[in-house]
Parts: C-alpha cells; sequence; structure tokens
C-alpha cells in the first residue's frame, strides 16, 4: 500500500497542499490532472527525490518520508525513461541487483524473467541509443521491477507514444500489473489511460487533490 | 480586401520572392575564412623563414631537449592534477545549491580573466607567508612552481569546462539510479562520470594545451634558468633573448605541433561530441 497522509510542500513553482491518498496493495490507480497541478511533485516526493516540509508517506506500512530513496523500495519510470546511455540493457535491468549485491546466477535468472515478460530479450546485448520509444519503455520499466518493488511510481508513461504504441503499452502495463500484483502509482492526464488501466482514480487541481473515486 | 481584390492578392502571394541568402551567406564566409585565413598564413609564414636543418639543429640541443622533456612532464602532471580537481569541483557547482556559490563561481573564473603574469606574482607573495613558506625552498624557482603555474590557470579551464559537462547531464539520471538503490556517491560514479567521458577527455586536453602555453606565471615563480626550469615557451623567450630568431621560431614550430597532435587526438577519441 502507498499511504500518504497530509503532504505539504512549498517550493517556488512547487507547492502540495495536505495531499492525501492511499493506494491499497497490489492497486493500480491513477493521479490526474492539468499540467502544473502538482503531480509530478507528488510523485517524487513519494520516490524521495524531493523533499516536503509536513506530512506522512507510507510504504507497505512502513513509514518511509525520511528515508533515502535507495531504502524506500519504489521503483520509478520518469517521463523521460532516463535510460543509461553507457549501459547495455542487460546491465541496465540488472543494475539494481548489482547494487544490492544478488549473485551473478541470479541476476542472470531475473533480468532473462524480465525480458521475457516485458518482451525485450532481443535487446538485452544493445545500447540504449537508437531504441524506439516503446523499446526505452519497456527496458525502463524492466529496470524499475528488477528489485522487486513494493511500489511502482510511473510518471506518464504513455506520453510521446504514437496511437499504436500508446495501446501496446498500455496492454503491456496492464498485464504485468497482473502478473507481478506490484501496487501502482501512475501519473496520466489521460481519462482513456486512467480507465484501462486503473481501478482508482485520484484528481488533483493546484496542488491538493480534489477527488477520488473508480476511472469515469 | 472586397472579393475582386483576392485573385490579385493569390497572384501577389505566388509571385513573392524571399530576399536571396547570398549577402547574409558572403558575410559569414568572408569573416570566417580572413581569421581562418590569418591562422593558417601565420603558421605558414613560420615555415618559410626557418628550415628543416634548423628544426632538427633545435632539436639536437640539450637545453631544448630538457626544455621538451620538463614541457611533456609538467603539462601531464599539472593536467592530471586540474582534472583531478576539476571534476568534484564542477560536480558540486552543477549539482548542488549553497551560500556563497555565485561568490565561489566568481573565484574560479578569476585565474582565467587575471592576466597570467598577475598568478605568477601573486603565487611569488604567497610562498613568503606560513604554511607555503615553509615549502618554499623546495617550490619556488624550481620545478614544481612550473607544475603549479601551469596548474594554477589550466584547472580554471578543466572546472569551467567540466561543470558544463555536467550540466549537460540531466539530474533525472541521478534520480533513477538513488530509486534504484544507489547512494549519491554510488549513482556519481557508476551513472554520471561514464557519461562525462567526452567532457573529461575535452578538460583534459583543455588543461595540457593551456599547461603547455603557460609563460608569464612561470616565468615569474619559476624563473627561466637553463636546464632547470625551462620549459619550451621560456625557451622561445631565451632565443629571442639571444637574437636566435631561427632557433626561437624552430622551439615555436615544435609548440604548434605538440598543440596539433593534441588536438587532433582528442578528436579522434571524441572530443567533437562535446562541441556538437
Amino acid at each position: 500500500m502507498i499511504r500518504v497522509t497530509d503532504l505539504c510542500l512549498n517550493q517556488g513553482d512547487f507547492r502540495l497542499r495536505d495531499v492525501s491518498f492511499a493506494v491499497p496493495t497490489g492497486e493500480y490507480a491513477a493521479l490526474m490532472g492539468r499540467s502544473g497541478c502538482g503531480k509530478t511533485t507528488a510523485l517524487e516526493v513519494v520516490c524521495g527525490l524531493r523533499s516536503f516540509e509536513s506530512g506522512r508517506i507510507e510504504v507497505s506500512g512502513r513509514e518511509v518520508g525520511r528515508l533515502k530513496p535507495a531504502e524506500r523500495g519504489i521503483g520509478y519510470v520518469p517521463q523521460d525513461r532516463a535510460l543509461f546511455p553507457t549501459m547495455r540493457i542487460r546491465d541496465q535491468i540488472a543494475f539494481s541487483l548489482v547494487i544490492r549485491r544478488w549473485s551473478p546466477k541470479e541476476i542472470g535468472r531475473r533480468v532473462d524473467e524480465l525480458a521475457e515478460l516485458l518482451g525485450i530479450t532481443h535487446l538485452l546485448d544493445r545500447m540504449p541509443e537508437g531504441l524506439s520509444g516503446g523499446e526505452s519503455q519497456r527496458i525502463a520499466l524492466a529496470r524499475a521491477l528488477a528489485f522487486r518493488p513494493k511500489a511502482l511510481c510511473l510518471d506518464e508513461p504513455l506520453n510521446a507514444l504514437d496511437e499504436e504504441l500508446h495501446d501496446e503499452i498500455c496492454e503491456l502495463l496492464d498485464e504485468v500489473h497482473r502478473q507481478t500484483r506490484v501496487t501502482v502509482l501512475h501519473i496520466t492526464h489521460s481519462p482513456s489511460e486512467a480507465r484501462k488501466l486503473a481501478g482508482i482514480v485520484f484528481r488533483m487541481a493546484d496542488g491538493r487533490i480534489t477527488e477520488e473515486g473508480a476511472p469515469e | 480586401m472586397k472579393p475582386s481584390d483576392q485573385p490579385d492578392a493569390v497572384d501577389a502571394v505566388d509571385e513573392f520572392r524571399a530576399p536571396s541568402d547570398a549577402p547574409f551567406l558572403t558575410g559569414l564566409i568572408v569573416l570566417g575564412g580572413t581569421y581562418v585565413a590569418i591562422i593558417v598564413l601565420m603558421f605558414l609564414a613560420d615555415l618559410a623563414f626557418t628550415d628543416t636543418d634548423s628544426i632538427l639543429g633545435a632539436l639536437r640541443e640539450p637545453e631544448i631537449r630538457y626544455s621538451i622533456k620538463l614541457s611533456l612532464i609538467s603539462c601531464t602532471i599539472s593536467t592530471v592534477l586540474s582534472v583531478w580537481v576539476a571534476v568534484p569541483i564542477g560536480y558540486l557547482m552543477s549539482r548542488f545549491q549553497f551560500g556563497g556559490k555565485s561568490a565561489v563561481d566568481a573565484i574560479l573564473d578569476i585565474p582565467i580573466v587575471l592576466p597570467p603574469l598577475v598568478i605568477g606574482i601573486s603565487l611569488l607573495i604567497l610562498f613568503n607567508y606560513p604554511p607555503f613558506e615553509w615549502l618554499s625552498e623546495h617550490v619556488v624557482f624550481e620545478i614544481p612552481a612550473v607544475i603549479l603555474a601551469q596548474f594554477m590557470v589550466a584547472c580554471a579551464f578543466a572546472v569551467r569546462t567540466m561543470r558544463v559537462t555536467f550540466d549537460q547531464i540531466p539530474t533525472r539520471f541521478e534520480d533513477v539510479a538513488m530509486t534504484l538503490g544507489c547512494n549519491r556517491s554510488q549513482a556519481f560514479w557508476k551513472v554520471i562520470l561514464p557519461q562525462a567521458r567526452h567532457g573529461l577527455l575535452a578538460a583534459a586536453t583543455l588543461a595540457w594545451a593551456r599547461s603547455l602555453g603557460e609563460f608569464g606565471p612561470i616565468l615569474v615563480f619559476a624563473g627561466s634558468t637553463r636546464m632547470r626550469t625551462e620549459v619550451l615557451p621560456t625557451s622561445v623567450y631565451l632565443e629571442m633573448q639571444a637574437g636566435n630568431t631561427k632557433g626561437m621560431l624552430a622551439v615555436a614550430l615544435i609548440m604548434v605541433a605538440a598543440a596539433v597532435v593534441v588536438l587532433v587526438t582528442a578528436r579522434l577519441f571524441g572530443m567533437q561530441r562535446i562541441n556538437a
């Protein structure tokens, strides 16, 4: 579960006011709102990439608000995917496991498992340069899921994809969620995306949650 | 507009011709070409003024051989020191906000804007005060003074290059690395520094080239003693003082050749990517 309670932040243009929401364990939630309403700021605060003034953030019942990003157990896929340009795809997916000192055998097994799930086995020995938007998104997802995070935060993962790819990645996200049952917080401004994927939707405006419910 | 005017308007659009680009492009080519031509002509004039025998003769002289050797060694050491200092400062200035950052930024630029001679004078005066004074005997007018004088100027250029390099790498990479389990240090070593490799090479090249050409601070802080603190620019100066124009030009051309080798090597190893 991701539970955010009374989160407040005031850093120039970045403002959150008493933001509270809860995503039950294994649920897929969409955080919606117009550009500049604070969605990405809220997501970055949950991931530990931005400090906040007051409030509480819990992941699987553990208060993580003051922990480093590495200690929160949250997988993060930014809007631009940020694939590491100097690493082969295999090394990108294995990255979090090497940091956690998994054995090479376990790492190999996990990388192969994720590559198969996300359909990127043929890309494992490539560098990220020249990959399509859909391929980059699959790899970014595999990298974020590798260490079996308790929650997954996706910042507009379907943005800048053409219609065909959009539907394809949408289905993939749904499939990944069904198979991993990871708790997902997905930022989007697209109602159709929320409808297709999310079981619960939070609407944000001007730095606060204004609505919560099932997708329309 | 009346409906009857519309066909004329369409004709006017069809007949519209944009002004020619030729004057603009000619201006660019003439200005840029003149500068490039002057650089090339300068070196051609140098070459015309001297001959192979003079260059080979200069290369045979023990003083010149010593100055080449000292130049290569001191430039390499000052480059290593410059990059070693420039990477952390560049990263710090690129990624962190702290009180007095603008002042630190301005201080880092001082060696770039200050006349090099003043750096030499300031170093000389600095070594009159403790704790530097205690080392003065082993540094001032000795080989370490050559390296320190080169380092003080070269490092400023390396810092600027590394800062621009880190500025060009989005912080998003560190964010992702940290959510994947890295602390800041791991994110730097594993994700950011490999991406900065072209900038690192550019900084090293620039530092080496600056060190090779450094003269003013070396003259003041290290002196111009033959077979002791003589580097290539000092050799040019000493040959000129002695009225040996051909010898002076021969040494100057050796420096040009060294600079060309460094630039070509840097480009071969991908420095053009950072420029792009």
